[in-house]
């Protein structure tokens, strides 16, 4: 598919892709390289130009709008900046990933069945911070708090977790300890997951396929042991400095 | 080479100050001349004000010393203000609540409604409060309900736009968030916008009410109910002492809910 | 990290939603105080707003017969609220340096100083201009007075948070250069603070345009005395028309006065 942003920005070019079910994906590339355009085509928060997605035989690109939040429903997404509402409790933010199986009535009125609330604590309690359900999501850590977008995340259940930059704002020690929870989510709950990372080291490390893209094209696909640094300056475009690296181990 | 290129910078840079004290004393002058235009318009005099400032006194002296005791037959009309402020910005607060959010462009995505939100909004906010009253009160008859009904009005207005200006400024990442939960529009404004908007909007709130109980007191003097009433009747009867009471209460209303109001607010931060 | 099944105390939930829902039950009850006080229910409010449609419908179309009246109106209040704030602004000048704490004047003077301008922002402008038509007698001159005093208050307090929140840095300049208090008050304080006060000045001027309308209800002058007597007479189309004068001038006055308050700065 193509995407052409209003201004003449062509995000992506002419790509084609095929995830396979369970595989733990990353998308490496420089900034405005279109990993982020990319990851929002699957879930349509960005409309590809021409082209078509599908995620398991459903065209997502020409869905209605009842139909494109019911596929939303099944893909989680993780966000660089959290997303989440700060002044809420955590509860109340990874409830929101239920948001979709439950009908709008009882959003509106915050009425959660029980079922739905279960749900929610268990996610906390995987990503090992359930103590802070009925805490405010500001009074957490970057680190915290991005686990309470993969507990929301979790909650709807889905087939496919997108994650964008999602340690780009955390410390090295925080960041493996997230990347290590999506991995160990992929490997148990068998979904697949599609991470974009500007951290070659952590893509080598956590990815099962490695995509790199550069100014909207795909330039490698392959397993991290097929990469080297020579492929890594193809997808950059230039040397690879210290600072695409993240450093620092587990 | 060195001397011309000293040469062209300063007089450059001289031009330069010459063309600002020129603006300057140009903007002084249009100012003067509209003050000047404006005083001949109406014949305003200083010496005028002067010499009729023993009217203004000899005024004031008939209203001292206030009389006490009339203090005391003009509490139902106290009531009655806070009670036409309260309800008036209750009701605001809830009709504010659709032009809100229909007129903050993050929220609502329909230009042409976005545009007529925002003009009927700022449309509200142009007639001054005591306008509305005394328009109510030519149509619907004397008493505090028109009043109230002008302030409602006056509220609405007030509220939903620091409101929605509030919202347009909002952290808009939980906005993507229920978006790529599969949320619709009612469930984006229960999960993201009411959370993040309910702080500022319970202090514009207060704010208005604020503003409110101040325009009760007056709406009386147009014929719509409160101590305003009280005032106008006192003046009318030329019972200055009464009237000095009605002031000073009125004044004293005003000052308790400023300070109950603000500490309100505080603790809302 | 094991963690209980529930991880927060049920107490403190309980004590939350009682909280809340105290709050909100509070609020209800003195809403519906309020409303039966001024003898409001939903009914009558539906009524109302009925009422409201049909004045208005009254009053399109707006006539024309008296419009060059009118226009002439408007101009007066104009003119009453430039007058007015002109008169507050020049008066408030000692005042503000007054009222600041950062500027020398004694404590206790400050706080008086302070004191005063609340006290006359407590006073609803109204007050001020039946006052002043009760001992000026109706007219403009009233409208001027009224607007004049009640505006100290508001500059007066506002420019004073100005002059609070100046830059240090030129006047400690000018100290270390040696100058005396004259020469730092007028070259470092002065021009930080003069266009600031411009700005107040003209945030002023629309509140007080929208005052010096409301005014001439009560006798003050301006396009408030044509609503008087139109309405005194329910000439409905004659009321739109003034309506509408007052529109377009507080929207045209609001703009341009945003638009030079963001030259200034």
């Amino acid at each position: 598919m193509t995407v052409v942003y209003p201004g003449g920005v062509t995000a992506l070019d002419k790509l084609n892709l095929k995830i396979n079910r369970g595989e733990f994906v990353v998308v490496v590339g420089l900034s405005g390289a279109g990993k982020s355009t990319l990851l929002r085509c699957v879930n349509r928060l960005v409309s590809p130009t021409s082209g078509r997605v599908e995620i398991d035989g459903t065209d997502v690109t020409s869905a209605g709008t009842k139909k494109l939040r019911a596929v939303r429903g099944r893909i989680g997404m993780i966000f660089q900046n959290f997303n989440l509402v700060k002044r809420s409790l955590v509860l109340k933010n990874v409830l929101a990933g239920r948001v979709s199986y439950v009908p709008t009535w009882r959003t509106m009125l915050g009425w959660f069945p029980r079922a739905d609330k279960a749900i929610a604590l268990e996610c906390l309690e995987r990503v090992g911070i359930a103590e802070k359900a009925a805490v405010r999501a500001d009074a957490l850590s970057g680190g915290q708090q991005q686990r309470v977008g993969i507990a929301r995340a979790l909650a709807q259940r889905p087939q496919i977790i997108l994650a964008d930059e999602p340690v780009a704002s955390l410390d090295p020690p925080t960041s493996h300890s997230v990347m290590r929870d999506l991995k160990r989510i992929n490997q148990e709950d068998g979904i697949t997951t599609i991470v974009n990372l500007h951290f070659i080291d952590m893509a080598i490390e956590y990815a099962d396929r490695i995509i790199g893209l550069r100014e909207g094209a795909l330039v490698f696909d392959g397993t991290p042991a097929d990469t080297s640094e020579a492929v890594f300056e193809e997808i950059y475009g230039r040397a690879i400095t210290a600072e695409d690296k993240l450093g620092d181990g587990p | 080479m060195t001397t011309s290129f000293k040469t062209s910078v300063d007089s450059g840079s001289r031009a330069m100050i010459v063309r600002r004290r020129l603006k300057r004393g140009v903007v002084t002058a249009v100012v003067i001349a509209i003050y000047v235009w404006s005083a001949r318009g109406i014949g305003f005099n200083v010496v005028d004000i002067l010499r009729e400032l023993p009217l203004f006194f000899s005024l004031l002296g008939r209203m001292l010393p206030p009389n006490w005791s009339f203090g005391l037959r003009i509490l139902p009309a106290v009531i009655e203000t806070i009670q036409i402020a309260i309800l008036a910005t209750a009701i605001g607060a809830v009709f504010s609540v659709p032009i809100t959010l229909l007129a903050a462009g993050n929220v609502n995505g329909n230009r042409p409604l976005y545009l007529v939100a925002k003009a009927f909004m700022n449309l509200i906010r142009t007639i001054p409060e005591l306008l509305y009253a005394s328009i109510l009160v030519a149509g619907i008859g004397l008493g505090a309900f028109a009043g109230m009904i002008a302030l409602v009005i006056f509220s609405t207005g007030v509220i939903a736009k620091l409101t929605s200006e509030s919202l347009e400024a909002v952290d808009t990442g939980p906005f993507e968030a229920i978006h790529a939960v599969g949320g619709n529009k009612l469930e984006l404004i229960r999960m993201a916008v009411i959370p993040q908007i309910l702080p500022s909007f319970s202090g514009y709130t207060l704010y208005v009410f604020e503003i409110n109980i101040r325009a009760s007191t007056v709406l009386g003097l147009v014929g719509a109910g409160g101590i305003g009433t009280v005032l106008r009747t006192s003046l009318d009867l030329f019972r200055y002492q009464n009237a000095a009471t009605t002031i000073l209460v009125t004044f004293l209303l005003v000052a308790v809910i400023d300070f109950v109001s603000t500490k309100l607010r505080e603790r809302l931060i | 990290m094991t963690a209980p099944g529930n991880g927060r105390a049920p107490t403190d939930r309980i004590l939350r939603i009682i909280r809340v829902v105290g709050n909100v039950l509070i609020i209800l009850i003195v809403v519906a105080w309020s409303g039966r006080g001024v003898k409001v229910d939903i009914q009558r409010l539906g009524r109302g707003l009925g009422t409201i449609g049909r004045i208005i419908g009254a009053m399109f179309p707006p006539s024309t017969e008296h419009f060059g009246r009118a226009v002439a109106a408007m101009v007066e209040s104009i003119q009453i609220a430039i007058v007015g704030t002109t008169v507050a602004a020049v008066l408030t000048l000692p005042v503000s340096f007054l009222a600041a704490k950062n500027l020398g004047a004694p404590n206790a003077v400050v706080w008086l100083v302070k004191q005063f301008l609340n006290a006359i922002r407590a006073f609803p402008e109204l007050v001020f201009g039946i006052f002043f038509v009760a001992s000026y007698g109706p007219g403009p001159l009233a409208g001027v007075m009224a607007i004049g005093v009640n505006s100290v208050g508001m500059l007066g307090k506002l420019n004073a948070e100005i002059v609070e929140n100046i830059d240090r840095g030129p006047i400690e300049a000018l100290e270390a250069a040696g100058a005396n208090r004259i020469e730092v008050f007028v070259y470092a304080i002065l021009p930080q603070v003069i266009p600031e006060f411009v700005a107040t000045a003209l945030y002023r001027f629309e509140l007080n345009l929208r005052n010096a309308t409301v005014l001439g209800l009560v006798g003050a002058g301006g396009i408030g005395v044509i609503l008087l007597q139109s309405l005194q007479f329910r000439r409905w189309p004659v009321v739109g028309m003034a309506l509408l004068i007052v529109v377009v001038a507080v929207t045209v006055v609001d703009y341009s006065s945003a638009y030079l308050r963001k030259r200034i700065n």
